[in-house]
């Protein structure tokens, strides 16, 4: 199973080997993680995606709110929160193919940031499942390089307070 | 008044009670150590760091304050990492304070530079790399407020050369306002928790406890003594419970686990309710997690949210101070019915004792027998790790909480001596025993010169097979008898080793010998070494094999002449 936490941590040296520690020291994996600030500048917001048995993942979260630094985390399903990542993928694109490729890309609403005569590159962003498709439709055509940021995520405001998440 | 930066660790240190430091200095940590000196600050010079570590270790489970251990930067600090993980995996308060080159140096590979900040995060609850002189005031009192509340564990405070010696305005404060939020409350009581489990109670038939360091660490002796005694459920305390529940006590069933008694194993393989108070289900006591109380509705009361659920499923989870608990359970007793259960365990104990052939050569439980003897329990009892170890959990009979210094989680051999001195030193009216192994003993025994030098009147039980006895019961049981590289045939002369170091030394060779040089020992004024050589090919029994479940236990194989 894959879970996404969301981690508010003090803004420290070091909170970043403390908690990427945890995962290593006690053989949980990591699928992701960006971090980056927040409204206040005292705090970190680290987004994970691990993978885990189930009894596993609640494991982590009890974990992690051990660590000093650590203010809160978040156990995230996709239903309650809004989830992006933003991709660069540069793809093979012989002057035959970049016209296609481009159409494609139009209708991911990625963008065209860089194209020489046999490549095209592409920023795009969204959810996992959207950053997954988009990567797949490109696969035929030949990745030859990409760099992802790894999903960042803010749980939807104003839920009310009797909604259940679809399971 | 304007103050450096050592002179700020050290008033916040002395103004939080803390009244020892052991260590070694070094170029790092130099200036620390000079105002070490100018204020009196009590400090024990030792001759590793990682005695140090278990020094203050020892000194922490008996009298449950705590001490400071001193290094310099690079192998001073990195040599303590044994003693941090061994006092992070028992849950025991230490603060580490490790001289580190000057801020301007860090990252340069300077001389005797290390990572000391990165080494000691996983084998610490926290750790700081002091930048700013500033800083020490508010990070010295973080340090013993993580290091002693919610559950204890060793801290770090990596202090730089050039900090120790920056000047900055101190004012003493009572309470210094964090600049991290305030630590994460304990729930209150778990009063629905704590209901279901008085409920389970009420209709339980064959309820068993199991009494962990919880116990002694929140102090709850005396109620997990009122509990037992009202409700008339048997005890069974883990190895670092032990202490916890008084060993003469008619409804204590000893340890659990691979090498705990019959009686126990059996009490868990049966019950329908166990009661965990405070101990974690670690695999030695679990065994095969499949078949772990098999027919047991689950309670466990601990402080640490992370240790329920991790290995064993619970069925009725109360997170909180296992005394709190206690005391509120003590209030509402409703206990059942449990004669027929009481019938059971009591036959087991009768029919299963511990219990060791005799056959004139020295054997190891005989001699814990006669310390057990000669001491009637009133002792502190600590141990290296292996076979001598699990003896002395399974024969001494302890009568208080805090009498009983063991390395459990991490299994430090070597882990014995220093933790004794660290003892005596907490506890100076009270004999220290270390039972210890050839093995585990020679691991550290450079600490005997500090022994001497303060005259730390520890004596020593070294149980001799010339072996790794745990290892060589495993060849012997599970390789096939192939004793792969676990053999001392060249053992030194540790009578004369001692006497070397200045501590009276006696080798014992006869089994007639045994009482005599115990009290010998015991009446000597001063550190005794007693080197007894024991049978080289005793093994520990029962067992629980490793994987296996507890109902798979191998009982002592047919006695010639059973004396318990």
């Amino acid at each position: 199973m894959r879970q996404v936490y969301s981690i508010l941590v003090n803004n420290h040296a070091g909170v970043l080997s403390h908690v990427a520690g945890l995962f290593t020291r006690r053989g949980y994996n990591i699928e992701s993680i960006a971090a980056g600030p927040t409204e206040d500048a005292t705090i970190t917001r680290i987004v994970i995606v691990a993978i885990g048995e189930e009894n596993e993942l609640d494991q982590i979260a009890k974990q992690l709110r051990k660590l000093y630094d650590v203010r809160e985390v978040e156990q995230i399903s996709y239903n309650q929160a809004v989830t992006r990542e933003l991709v660069l993928a540069t793809i093979k694109a012989p002057i035959t193919k970049r016209s296609e490729i481009i159409q494609l890309a139009n209708a991911f609403g990625a963008q065209v940031i860089n194209m020489t005569d046999d490549t095209v590159t592409l920023e795009a962003s969204g959810n996992d499942h959207k950053v997954r498709t988009l990567l797949k439709a490109f696969e035929g055509y030949g990745i030859s390089q990409m760099a992802r940021t790894g999903m960042i995520s803010l749980p939807y405001d104003g839920m009310p307070d009797d909604w259940e998440p679809i399971a | 008044m304007e103050l450096n930066g050592s002179q700020i660790m050290i008033e916040e240190l002395k103004a939080a009670g803390i009244e020892m430091a052991f260590g070694i200095p070094g170029g790092a940590i130099m200036p620390f150590y000079d105002e070490l000196l100018k204020a009196d600050f009590p400090h024990i010079l030792t001759r590793h760091e990682q005695g140090a570590a278990h020094m203050a270790d020892g000194y922490a489970r008996v009298s449950g304050k705590v001490a400071i251990i001193v290094t310099t930067s690079g192998p001073g600090a990195t040599n303590l990492i044994t003693g941090l993980a061994n006092a992070q995996m028992d849950s025991v308060p230490l603060i580490a304070i490790t001289g580190q080159v000057a801020t301007n140096m860090i990252g340069t590979d300077a001389f005797q530079e290390a990572d000391v900040y990165g080494c000691s995060i996983p084998v610490t609850k926290f750790n700081w790399l002091i930048k700013d002189v500033n800083e020490i005031q508010n990070v010295t009192r973080e340090a013993i407020r993580v290091a002693t509340t919610g559950r204890p564990g060793p801290v770090l405070l990596d202090f730089p050369k050039d900090i120790q010696i920056t000047r900055a305005e101190y004012t003493p404060r009572e309470s210094v306002e964090s600049p991290l939020p305030a630590p994460r409350q304990y729930p209150e009581l778990d009063m629905d928790g704590i209901e279901k489990l008085l409920e389970a109670i009420e209709r339980a038939e064959r309820p068993v406890i199991i009494g962990g360091a919880g116990i002694i660490k929140s102090g709850a002796s005396e109620e997990l003594a009122k509990f037992a005694k009202a409700t008339g459920i048997p005890v069974i305390n883990t190895l670092l419970g032990l202490g916890g529940f008084p060993g003469t006590d008619e409804l204590f069933l000893g340890m659990p686990g691979m090498h705990g008694t019959a009686y126990a194993n059996f009490a868990l393989c049966e019950c329908d309710l166990l009661i965990n108070l405070g101990a974690r289900f670690d695999d030695r006591v679990t065994g095969k997690v499949s078949s772990f109380c098999p027919k047991a509705t689950i309670a466990h009361v601990d402080i640490d949210d992370a240790e329920i659920d991790k290995r064993v499923h619970t069925h009725i989870p109360i997170l909180g101070n296992v005394r709190d608990v206690l005391i509120t359970l003590n209030e509402r007793l409703r206990p059942g019915d449990y004669d027929e259960w009481r019938q059971t365990w009591t036959d087991w104990k009768a029919n299963y004792p511990l219990q060791y052939d005799w056959d004139g050569s020295i054997k190891p439980q005989y001699v814990i027998d006669q310390i057990q003897e000669i001491t009637e329990g009133n002792g502190i009892y600590v141990t290296g790790v292996g076979q001598h170890q699990m003896w002395a959990a399974q024969f001494i009979r302890f009568n208080e909480p805090k009498t009983w210094v063991t390395s459990g989680g991490l299994g430090t051999m070597g882990f014995g001596l220093p933790a004794a001195i660290g003892a005596k030193f907490a506890r100076p009216e009270k004999d220290v025993w270390l039972i210890d192994g050839d093995g585990s003993f020679a691991m550290t025994l450079v600490e005997l010169a500090t022994a001497a030098t303060y005259n730390v009147p520890v004596k020593v039980a070294i149980l001799n097979n010339a072996y790794l006895g745990m290892v060589r019961q495993w060849q012997e049981l599970f390789f096939e008898k192939r004793y792969s590289h676990s053999h001392y045939p060249e053992n030194p002369d540790f009578g004369m080793i001692a006497e070397g170091y200045g501590v009276k030394g006696i080798n014992v060779t006869d089994v007639n010998e045994v009482r005599n040089s115990l009290e010998t020992a015991a009446e000597h004024d001063g550190p005794v070494v007693l080197n007894f050589l024991v049978n080289k090919e005793e093994n520990v029994w029962p067992m629980v094999p490793a994987g296996a479940g507890n109902d798979e236990m191998q009982l002592a194989p047919p006695s010639r002449e059973a004396r318990s």
